[in-house]
């Protein structure tokens, strides 16, 4: 169980996290800057456990591989959109965040209240309701069970 | 015969068929594909870098000679942070053997000049990666985690995407530009119009298009969330190939899409019925005709990026500035997209026109489109021909983007404010 973090439609890897920090040495050293143009208060306020609730297309823009890092460094359960940019979701699936199109929880979700994600069942329960999601493809899901891609190559051979 | 299997491909189908080993592939398909060019450059390199040094040393580097490595987000760099995680990154490529280009231009453009070839498939640590498209490349834009596996394995998997079709007909007017036409397309398919997809662009009005500035119609694909942006090659690729990398170029595999292949969608652009336009603030899929904002207040331009940073581009800007300066409240920077430009710009003497006019020449490098040179500050307006006008894209939150073709950002920078260019030409 988390708080929600909402936000609208169409954000970019640069609000996520912009230009100046990129090459800091490590995730770590980024991750106090995470939306710090849109939501000052958010690096500082977000717990682990906590959910990401967006708008459409979340994380267009630059491919920058920090956005998903930063986001999962400050322990985020997932992150929840309608649609998400290509890169940004298949960058979150390599790293093993969480991220889970749900147009309904997208909609349902209110600032600051509670919600969970169940990603064995398929299932967002928030606001009194429950919303299922699509699950991923077969491929994509040996990735997410082996944790991220590096493992997955290393697994696999 | 009848049945999916009768039908023909696209040209983005047979790339990956073709890459994959396979003899037909379908929207929705995974594939592994062998990647012909893995491509990095220092925004992102250093996260690969210790991915590659904690788990997969072992595992070493597949084709160290079809791996590239490009320093041009923060080059020159502005602080001993910034040395620091470029050096581990040319201490990566010397130690591995590498090509690295260290300050030499823009990866998009190295990789269109010198790497590149029909019928390749090229992913890259960037978004704007689907430029080598403009020579019938498939390629793509990745993160780091999936760079570093196609660099240690050759490969990668990909999910075959539909295709949207832009039929282009008719000769541009006056005083309109590729950048134009590329914005009026994220205009009409949105933000998020060909997420997923390939976009493929035809018709006899690309045709008559050079390399350069097909490359500024497939670029910005991803602005409208395409996995991959391509222009079937023809003649012209080949007289581009050879211009850049001599006669006896390998000239690679001209695929193209078949007759019977299919579309998910179709769009189709008159260009002579185009008009100059801008994407204003803050978002790229915010499309207006330059006449809507005509008389908007500006106090920076920019000519570059790897969307239009190219030679043609300096020439068309260059031809606005000649004989004409700079209003001198307004800075105008321009940063050739490669070491190549710049010396065809020299030689050209389009570098006089600027310096005469007032401009500031800089580097090849990604500059203002990147927000490592020229910040933008607070209340400050910037007309660019970059690829973002995202808010902080280009220095403070509270500046703002108009992106515009290189006639509209140098006629807006003589007289200081958003200025219709067929005014100039």
């Amino acid at each position: 169980m988390g708080k929600i973090w909402k936000f609208g439609d169409d954000v970019d890897t640069d609000q996520i996290i912009a230009t100046q920090y990129l090459l800091l040495p490590g995730v770590d050293d980024m991750k106090g800057h995470t939306f710090e143009g849109l939501r000052p208060e958010f690096a500082g306020g977000f717990a682990p456990g906590d959910i990401i609730v967006a708008g459409k297309n979340f994380g267009c823009g630059s491919s920058r591989e920090q956005a998903p890092r930063v986001i999962k460094a400050l322990g985020a359960a997932a992150v929840i959109a309608p649609t998400f940019a290509r890169i940004f979701y298949r960058n979150s699936i390599n790293i093993g965040l969480p991220v889970v199109m749900s147009a309904e929880a997208s909609a349902a979700a209110v600032e600051g209240e509670p919600i969970e994600v169940d990603l064995e069942q398929g299932t967002i329960t928030t606001a009194g309701s429950s919303f299922a999601f699509p699950r991923y493809p077969d491929h994509v899901l040996d990735i997410v069970r082996a944790g991220g891609l590096i493992e997955h190559l290393l697994a696999t051979g | 015969m009848k049945g999916p299997i009768a039908l023909g491909m696209t040209i983005t189908e047979k790339l990956l068929a073709r890459a994959a080993g396979v003899p037909h592939a379908r929207p929705g398909e995974i594939l592994t594909v062998d990647v012909s060019w893995c491509m990095t450059n220092d925004a992102t390199t250093h996260i690969s870098i210790d991915m590659f040094n904690a788990r997969l040393k072992e595992r070493g580097i597949h084709a160290p000679e079809r791996t590239v490595f490009v320093i041009d987000h923060n080059v020159p760099s502005e602080s001993p942070t910034t040395t620091a995680t470029q050096n581990k990154m040319r201490a990566f490529a010397r130690e591995h053997g590498i090509p690295l280009h260290d300050g030499e231009g823009v990866c998009h453009q190295l990789i269109l000049e010198e790497y590149a070839k029909p019928g390749d498939v090229v992913f890259g640590a960037d978004s704007h990666t689907l430029t080598a498209g403009a020579v019938g490349a498939f390629a793509a834009g990745v993160g780091s985690t999936d760079f570093v596996a196609a660099m240690v394995t050759g490969q990668t998997w990909v999910m075959v995407p539909p295709t949207i079709r832009i039929d282009v007909e008719g000769t541009l007017p006056e005083g309109v530009f590729a950048k134009d036409v590329v914005l009026h397309m994220i205009g009409d398919l949105g933000a998020d119009g060909a997420t997923y997809k390939a976009i493929e662009w035809g018709g006899p009005g690309v045709q008559a298009l050079n390399t350069e500035q097909r490359a500024t119609l497939v670029n910005m694909g991803v602005e409208a969330g395409a996995k991959s942006s391509v222009v079937e090659p023809d003649e012209e690729t080949l007289r581009y190939l050879r211009e850049k990398r001599g006669a006896d170029v390998d000239t690679g595999e001209l695929l193209a899409s078949d007759p019977d292949c299919v579309y998910e969608r179709r769009l189709t652009y008159d260009l002579s019925t185009l008009e100059p336009v801008v994407a204003y603030p803050h978002n790229v899929d915010n499309i207006a005709p330059v006449t809507a904002y005509e008389g908007t207040a500006v106090t920076t331009g920019f000519v570059g990026s790897c969307n239009s940073g190219r030679i043609e581009d300096l020439r068309i800007a260059a031809g606005v500035l000649r004989g004409r300066k700079v209003l001198p409240e307004v800075k105008l920077i321009v940063a050739p997209a490669s070491k190549s430009v710049y010396m065809q710009a020299l030689k050209e003497g389009l570098m006089d026109v600027f310096l005469e006019s007032g401009a500031m020449v800089v580097n090849s490098n990604c500059s203002v489109c990147f927000g490592n040179q020229g910040a933008i500050g607070e209340g400050d307006v910037l007309i660019s021909t970059g690829t973002r006008n995202f808010p902080g894209r280009s220095g403070s939150q509270k500046g703002e983007i108009f992106l515009a073709s290189p006639a509209t950002v140098a006629a807006t920078c003589v007289g200081g404010y958003i200025t219709d260019p067929r005014e100039f030409v």
